[in-house]
């Protein structure tokens, strides 16, 4: 053994990026699954579900979805179980680009976004001026945040450069809007790839990191939100800036959602979870949350259809 | 245009941090008594020592503390118990021990408060880590009982007869399971001696191995202190010795026991290294240098005591622990949310802020989070020991407390220079990304285990045990059974 061999560091041989880091997996996903082996206790289950609520981006991203449809979903927004006035209004509303308008005009005066998923989701293979192109339209008719999907392809093939570029050209697109960029983490496979696609998008400017379209497996399993959980603690002790994180893909359950928060409130603390940096984006999980919450109140959980999507 | 972007966010209310408190009531056993022959039976020495509750100081039960006399029937049952034992078919011991799995497990809440409320640890770690732990040795060793053939190079054994064990306080259960696992596999017959101040759970233990179909005599336990366990060691029918403690009394006990050879096995201290390089995943070893260190409010043999982190790193990774350890959760070891409990006892806890305060005089900066501790019961703040150099104490000496010492290194020779600058030699710990690096740090450690991107995790079919003044003797796997086998010819 030679002590030159020793002295050099890998990150240094990852270049690009002069923070990347190489992801221990087992260290990541076992501390993940330490920190949701025990559920919340009882006192806390109310008032952590209702939390859940207020961190949805309630999503709809169907072909089939209608301009009707869109207004179902607002309504269910703005207040998610007409019979319980504690239960708050979500975070936002995600939508095809086509529907913002309609979502902005459902949702005037209340406290819920609009979020629009954009350039070229889910794969981000149209070309980078229909996507840029996309992501103005969106915010010019009213989307206060854009999901916008990272380039995977040009990213594995080692393009750094290219997709740093297609990042700052999203970025400067989406203006005064809340920028989201869709890791798709499903497909960027090894811990090492989100971590340093994750470090990529926030040093061009991201609002948030989001694991995933929904589109691909697996979604936002423990192990992925806690590893941009601590990205995103790493860029706010570098920069002072605290950045977002969405989980979406494949959440359906009240238990899965709340392991989510207990991963993140351990990982960024209360004052940055309690300002609106955490996301969860679903369509179904919401349907979830409130029948727990009804569970909860002792009123009769038989009532599917009442928290069921009426817009479904 | 978006109409909120310059909106202050919306502040939502957290959940509370809600007490979770394992409901399980045990009744606690008032007077733990020694036994033997399958049977509890008053301490014919007729002495007890009363023991407190370290969370609350207040009065658990009473310990007996045996001598000669009880010590010398437990012997004697032991004996006599050993010829059948023996003789019993290997397979159907292997039922036993697969029996004596299952009853853990079913059993598992209830010992684990037990232990909790004994010890101090907290439930996740009694239940979450010990119990199954324990419950793994058993399901091992099952598996060995009827292939002794094929566990050592030996031609013809028999089982010894009448060892003795001599237990800490800091894992009661999961260390008298490690043991009794392999010796009953083997066939051999046993006396446990627990420490002073933790029968409680090792009797339970010895009661459920009953029911599990060991016949009596086969396990006897004799609580008592230091002179019970001199006394057991001592008795010239005792064919093997397991002493599981301090490195100063493993030492006593080898001097009085000289020439006694391979029939003593001791498990001894350690002040054993953490080494963080560079290009180690540092969130991740944060985290895993954290519960290494902190496990058991670090009063484990093979606690990670000693950080050693590469300069360049320093800073970072001291954030990240200092964070971890503010966020620590302090208090009530019932309490599932708790990582951190209070130390076993009163005279213990003297010893660790002794120590800490000797630490801060050769030049140590102490530091960690203020938390405010119950006032009843032996709590002490986690804290980092900043600045210690190799020539000082606490860098050399084992304090068995909610501690590390933190030390710098420039190069991987340093690193191992410094890590193995240790009267010590039981665990290491090597964070780093790059394999080679770890092969080769791993390789040069003196130490009986190592863990690469990971701390404190075992497994019974991986020999346990340590080099120099952490002692010697393996348990797990197949080692583990040799130790009870006599060589015949």
């Amino acid at each position: 053994m030679s002590g030159n061999e020793f002295g050099r560091a890998t990150r240094s041989r990852l270049g690009q990026n002069p923070y990347a880091v190489l992801v221990h997996r087992l260290g990541v996903d076992s501390r993940a699954a330490a920190l949701i082996a025990r559920p919340l206790p009882a006192a806390a289950l109310a008032p952590a579900l209702r939390f859940a609520v207020s961190t949805l981006d309630l999503t709809t991203l169907d072909g089939r979805d209608t301009e009707e449809r869109i207004r179902a979903l607002c309504a269910r927004a703005r207040r998610p179980d007409p019979a319980d006035p504690t239960v708050p209004p979500v975070a936002a509303v995600c939508v095809h680009p086509r529907l913002t308008a309609v979502a902005r005009d459902a949702l005037a005066g209340s406290t819920v976004r609009v979020a629009a998923v954009v350039a070229g989701f889910p794969a981000a293979q149209t070309p980078l001026a229909t996507r840029l192109a996309e992501v103005e339209a969106a915010v010019t008719s009213g989307a206060d945040e854009v999901d916008a999907v990272l380039s995977r392809g040009l990213f594995l093939a080692g393009r750094r450069d290219e997709t740093r570029a297609e990042l700052r050209s999203l970025r400067a697109a989406a203006g005064p809007a809340r920028l989201k960029i869709i890791l798709e983490t499903g497909e960027l496979e090894t811990y090492d790839q989100v971590r340093a696609a994750a470090d990529l998008a926030l040093e061009c400017g991201a609002d948030f990191l989001k694991t995933s379209t929904g589109r691909s497996e697996p979604g936002a399993t423990p192990g992925t939100v806690l590893l941009l959980l601590q990205t995103a603690r790493e860029h706010q002790r570098r920069t002072g800036a605290p950045v977002g994180v969405k989980a979406a893909g494949g959440i359906r359950s009240a238990r899965q959602a709340l392991g989510l928060l207990q991963i993140a409130r351990a990982t960024l603390g209360d004052a940055w979870l309690a300002s609106g940096h955490f996301r969860i984006g679903a369509s179904t999980l919401l349907a979830d949350l409130l029948l727990q919450l009804r569970r909860l109140h002792g009123r009769e959980a038989g009532a599917r259809w009442e928290v069921a999507e009426a817009w479904a | 245009m978006s109409r909120l972007v310059d909106a202050p966010p919306v502040q939502a209310t957290l959940w509370p941090h809600a007490p979770d408190r394992e409901t399980l009531e045990v009744r606690v056993t008032a007077r733990c008594q020694p036994f033997v022959a399958g049977a509890f039976r008053a301490p014919r020495s007729g002495r007890f020592l009363l023991v407190r509750e370290p969370a609350t100081g207040a009065p658990l039960y009473e310990a007996a503390l045996c001598g000669a006399a009880d010590v010398a029937a437990a012997v004697r049952a032991a004996r006599a118990a050993a010829p059948a034992w023996r003789r019993l078919p290997g397979p159907t011991r292997t039922r036993i021990l697969l029996r004596a799995a299952q009853l853990l497990r079913e059993r598992a809440r209830e010992l684990a408060v037990l232990e909790s409320r004994n010890v101090g640890k907290p439930i996740r770690e009694s239940l979450g880590e010990d119990l199954a732990e324990a419950e793994r040795h058993f399901f091992h060793y099952a598996g060995w009982a009827d292939k002794l053939e094929h566990a050592t190079d030996l031609r013809a054994w028999r089982p010894a007869a009448a060892c003795a064990v001599i237990l800490p306080w800091n894992y009661p259960l999961l260390l008298a399971a490690a043991h009794l696992a392999p010796a009953l596999a083997a066939g051999a017959t046993l006396v446990l001696k627990p420490a002073p101040t933790t029968p409680l759970t090792t009797l339970r233990l010895a009661e459920l191995l009953q029911q599990a179909g060991v016949p009596d005599g086969v396990v006897n336990v004799v609580p008592g202190d230091a002179a019970t366990g001199a006394a057991l060691a001592a008795h010239p029918e005792v064919e093997r010795i397991v002493f599981v403690g301090s490195s100063a009394q493993g030492r006593q006990l080898a001097a009085a026991l000289a020439g006694r050879g391979d029939r003593l096995a001791l498990e001894l201290g350690g002040k054993s290294p953490q080494i963080v390089c560079a290009d180690a995943d540092l969130d991740q070893a944060a985290e895993g240098v954290y519960a290494g260190a902190f496990g058991n409010a670090g009063q484990a043999c093979s606690a990670g005591s000693r950080l050693l982190v590469e300069e360049s790193v320093r800073a970072p990774l001291l954030e990240r622990l200092t964070a971890r350890l503010a966020a620590t959760r302090i208090g009530d070891p019932l309490d599932w949310g708790s990582e951190l409990g209070p130390l076993h006892t009163e005279e213990h806890r003297a010893r660790v802020r002794a120590a800490i305060e000797r630490a801060r005089d050769e030049g140590a900066e102490v530091s960690g989070p203020a938390p405010a501790l119950p006032a009843e019961g032996w709590w002490q703040a986690p804290c980092l020991l900043l600045g210690v150099q190799p020539a000082h104490r606490a860098a050399r000496e084992e304090i068995f407390g909610p501690v590390l010492a933190v030390s710098t290194f420039r190069t991987p020779e340093e690193a191992i220079a410094l890590a193995n600058h240790s009267p010590y030699g039981l665990a290491a710990g090597v964070w780093t990304e790059k394999g080679s690096k770890a092969q080769e740090l791993a390789a040069r450690l003196q130490a009986g285990m190592v863990w690469i991107n990971s701390y404190g995790r075992f497994d019974p079919a991986a020999p346990f045990g340590g080099v120099r003044e952490s002692g010697h003797g393996r348990v797990g796997g197949r080692a583990g059974l040799r130790f009870y086998l006599e060589p015949q010819a």
